[in-house]
């Protein structure tokens, strides 16, 4: 067998271990740490990678092994040798199935580097994972099968590392042991490769035969089949290659606030991760973005002031002057400070079983700045295989688009490429609170730039008080028919008779005028909505007391409209008919239409209806009667002063 | 520009740890510590101390006790709440207290009612909404897994296949009135990263950690340290000096002593990283239910 001295692991550490454990600890002290991807396709044979890699540094013991050999023989697919994918292929699903399914961590330490290893799933559908395991890799191991060449897989998983920023590329073409280590097969995959890298933007990229399953090039290089091989072992490369970190050095000083720590009233600090550049005690720094200056007092930690901390750091900073500063604020370099701005174009990955609502608001986590986004119509998605742009009214799971955002308050950002901390986002859904999408802001928009807040003398609150009432917004929702515009009418009636200033704005009436554009698909309802508690919005800064009667069926609209007020301004009134009685009353005829497919997206018969978990005041219209609702919630809202 | 501060792996794990602790604080509404005393919740209640700097760490450590731990626990226990200047809250689940469920009569009974039972009380309690632990991913296979913000339902279940994308470090800490979530600011740390880490910072660990003549019993291959009276002997069975130590402290007797001459943290690491078996064999939890034990307790909702 050629191949029995490749099969050896090397424990070049051992010895040290035993003879002088002083010395083995300072030198791994001093390791650096790099954190890699592997993709591939489902037979590329990464778990085998993996384990080996976890073999070969030693960091299966003999417990596992034991267990492992037990294993192979039971389940694996190698036949009576060591099936290495069965160390890694963790949950007991995964393992019925022979397939990983989710991202999973590994570790291994060499001489000169510790290593997290992202262990990601290769079939079609799990993009989404693929973006997880990359978003915090240093480098990324692309596998191909040397029998197969140049995959669809392949280049899918080469965009995505590309998309997300991974500048370090290897080509590991594996199972060379099955195409007799031909050197001719290695430089056409190679050749094919780089042509397609090239295509997509990969600058470089470093290619390098091997077979995890016999140990090939994986330790040491040339392994004895592959002496044409030139270059260096997986592990020299991983060992050498440059970490990011050292880049980020160079770029100028930002730092996310993450936490005030206030002790005592002599202390005032400002913690966070320096995602770019370094900071010393008498640098200038700008707060954004109030946009306000300072100068670093110390850099303060448990383990005494630092004379400089750098990107990669977790530290807590003092400035010279009491200047407001707190938790998503941003501090930066004086003369250079990131864009402050609330339009964006962004690339979008879609991370959630359902789609996105355009238009919809999501909070968006950026640094430590959390608020209000939505994503408007993607002007493009593209097709992971062929790159190729496609036309598209919303995302789905594991589709990436571009498309342009609003956010409801300006942000402190950078474009993602050249600030990973500054440029990344996540979006949450506000109902379930899952993490439905990932994001990058290529740039901001010129609009928010030059559009500017115009400030006025008489305040809202001058308006309120010239009126002598509080401003509120009592929103109606319901199904149709409930019964919405006709309590509404009956409490306006009632507070003018209390001399309130009031307005009502009704659904229909809105749809003859201001949104007579939008039609009931989900985007449509959601504009109709955002409009009209727009309008609401202002008409509470002009201090009147507005009501609305709009079925507004989603409860993420609803919050929407909340979130654009002032605390104690939104009163959301549940108008709450069962589907039956409001069926049977039928004012409009709509129902019926409805019924017979003559109107599409009705709400409760082919849409949804979304009723509010915690409304402020509910009426039942079965039990009261539209005089008798409309007291009950002029009662609960007085006094109104 | 040219000079680059090169950070040690130790440094950038240290500052991630302390990058999600603050996280936490400044986005969950009541966070707590769990403290199980041993080599794990050591680093990580440094860590915390780190992360807060001047001011103690604001959230109180939680212990959930089974009343079997070693002496020595009980003792470390108290003193490093009072170094840092930290609230320690023990919980003792008062049916297990009741019925009298202990380690030698009980099996997993035993694990089930104190440890998983006992922290889902605990935390429902004080109403927790997000809560530290020391676990880490090179502990156990489906701990690979597991994200570091780790989602459980009001009834403290995990669901492996409904785990949030965690991209980049940006976490998503929202839940609903009565969810709450697990964090794991070590989880990229290594059993030899600790060791390491104890060996750099002069962190307190429990003695057991370390070689000293203790008296044992050995019972189905494993060698168990008769810890206090309460430690019931076979018939003719007579404790043993030997020198041991512990690579993992749970309850006594379910935790089973290694024979070592390893009395320094140097000489603790190197026979950590000469020996032959994993960490957790020690402990007999891994066992249950073949190969999916604990990615089956945790289902359930223990750590």
């Amino acid at each position: 067998m050629a191949d029995t001295a490749t099969n050896e692991p090397v424990y070049k550490t051992d010895a040290l271990i035993a003879e002088d454990i002083d010395t083995y600890l300072s030198t791994h002290q001093h390791k650096t740490m790099l954190r890699f991807i592997t993709c591939g396709s489902v037979d590329d044979g990464k778990s085998t990678l993996i384990g080996r890699l976890l073999y070969d540094s030693k960091m299966i013991f003999e417990d596992q092994l034991a267990a492992l050999e037990n294993d192979s023989k039971r389940v694996g697919t190698q036949g009576q040798e060591i099936d290495f994918a069965l160390l890694v292929d963790g949950l007991a699903a995964e393992r019925e199935q022979g397939i990983t399914i989710d991202v999973a961590y590994r570790f291994f330490n060499t001489e000169k580097r510790k290593f997290i290893v992202a262990d990601c799933p290769g079939h079609e559908q799990y993009t989404r994972n693929m973006i997880t395991g990359a978003s915090t890799a240093d480098l990324a191991v692309i596998l191909v099968d040397a029998r197969k060449g140049v995959l669809v897989q392949t280049r899918r998983h080469s965009y995505l590392c590309h998309l997300i920023g991974i500048k370090n590329i290897v080509l590991a073409v594996n199972k060379m042991d099955l195409v007799d280590y031909s050197e001719e097969v290695f430089d056409k995959i190679v050749a094919e490769y780089g042509e397609f890298a090239k295509s997509i933007g990969i600058e470089n990229f470093t290619a390098m035969p091997i077979s995890g399953f016999k140990g090939d090039n994986i330790t040491q290089a040339p392994s004895a089949n592959t002496p044409w091989y030139k270059g260096p072992s997986l592990v020299d490369h991983l060992e050498t290659v440059e970490v990011r970190s050292a880049e980020d050095q160079d770029k100028p000083f930002r730092m996310p606030v993450q936490w005030v720590n206030r002790p005592n009233l002599d202390f005032r600090g400002f913690s966070g991760l320096i995602a770019t550049g370094g900071v010393k005690p008498g640098d200038a720094v700008r707060v954004l973005p109030s946009g306000k200056t300072s100068t670093v007092k110390s850099v303060v930690t448990f383990d005494g002031d630092l004379d400089e901390a750098v990107a990669g750091q977790s530290v807590t900073l003092t400035l010279e002057d009491e200047i407001d500063c707190s938790r998503g604020n941003v501090l930066s370099v004086a003369d250079n400070p990131p864009e402050v701005a609330d339009q964006f174009e962004a690339t979008v990955v879609w991370l959630a079983d359902d789609d996105l609502i355009v238009g919809r608001n999501y909070w968006l986590k950026l640094g430590t700045q959390t608020v209000s986004a939505s994503v408007q119509e993607p002007k493009y998605k593209v097709d992971v295989n062929t790159m190729e742009h496609l036309a598209a009214k919303t995302l789905s799971l594991n589709e990436i688009g571009v498309a342009e955002l609003f956010t409801d308050k300006s942000i402190v950002f950078e474009a993602y490429k050249q600030n990973r901390a500054l440029g990344g986002f996540i979006l949450i859904d506000k109902i379930t609170n899952q993490t439905v999408a990932a994001g990058m802001l290529n740039f901001s928009l010129r609009r928010a730039q030059n559009v500017h807040w115009q400030p006025t003398d008489i305040t809202r609150a001058d308006h309120a008080a010239m009126k002598n009432q509080k401003p509120r917004v009592l929103w109606f929702t319901g199904l149709s028919g409930s019964g919405k515009s006709t309590i509404a009418n009956e409490v306006e009636k009632r507070l003018a008779l209390m001399n309130r200033h009031t307005f009502l704005l009704d659904g229909d009436n809105v749809r003859h005028g201001l949104n007579k554009d939008l039609g009931f698909t989900e985007a449509d309802r959601i504009e109709n909505i955002r409009r009209v508690g727009e309008v609401a919005r202002l008409m509470t800064d002009a201090g009147l007391i507005v009501l609305t009667a709009f079925i507004s069926p989603f409860r993420a609209e609803r919050q929407m409209v909340r979130d654009m007020l002032a605390e104690g301004e939104f009163i959301e009134i549940f108008v709450d008919t069962p589907l039956e009685v409001a069926e049977q009353r039928d004012v409009k005829g709509l129902y019926k239409k409805a019924r017979s497919g003559q109107l599409k997206n009705f709400t409760g018969i082919d849409s949804p209806y979304e009723a509010p978990e915690n409304p402020e005041i509910r009426v039942n219209t079965v039990e009261m009667t539209p005089e008798e609702a409309a007291e009950h919630i002029v009662r609960a809202i007085l006094p109104l002063k | 520009m040219t000079d680059h501060v090169t950070l040690t792996h130790l440094q950038r794990l240290e500052a991630e740890a302390i990058h999600i602790m603050r996280e936490v604080v400044a986005e969950a509404e009541k966070p707590v510590m769990l403290y199980s005393v041993g080599k794990d919740s050591a680093v990580m209640l440094h860590l915390a101390r780190k992360a807060f700097y001047p001011s103690p760490p604001p959230f109180p450590l939680l212990h959930v006790d089974t009343t079997w731990k070693f002496q020595a626990m009980y003792a470390l226990r108290n003193e490093m709440a009072e170094t840092s200047g930290m609230e320690l809250l023990v919980y003792q689940n008062p049916e297990a207290k009741e019925r009298g469920i202990n380690p030698f009569d009980h099996g997993s009974l035993h694990t089930d009612m104190w440890k998983t039972e006992g922290l889902k009380q605990a935390l429902d309690l004080h109403g927790f909404d997000a809560a530290f632990g020391g676990a880490r991913r090179d502990e156990e296979k489906s701990r690979a897994k597991e994200r570091v913000f780790s989602f459980r339902t009001a009834s403290h279940g995990w669901d492996p296949k409904n785990q949030r994308p965690e991209l980049w470090n940006l976490y998503n800490a929202r839940k609903k009135k009565g969810e709450s979530i697990r964090v794991f600011p070590i989880s990229n740390w290594t059993e030899l990263d600790v060791w390491q880490y104890i060996h750099l910072e002069n962190i307190p660990i429990v003695p057991l950690y370390f070689a000293e003549k203790r008296p044992t019993v050995e019972r189905d291959g494993m060698l168990l340290m008769v810890d206090d009276e309460r430690f019931p002997l076979a018939e003719g069975e007579e404790p043993v000096m030997r020198s041991i130590r512990f690579r993992t402290l749970g309850c006594y007797p379910l935790t089973g002593a290694v024979e070592s001459e390893a009395a320094t943290l140097p000489e603790v690491i190197q026979e950590t990283l000469l020996t032959t078996t994993s960490e957790r064999q020690g402990r007999a939890i891994d066992k249950d239910e073949g190969g999916a034990g604990m990615e089956k307790k945790k289902q359930e909702g223990y750590f």
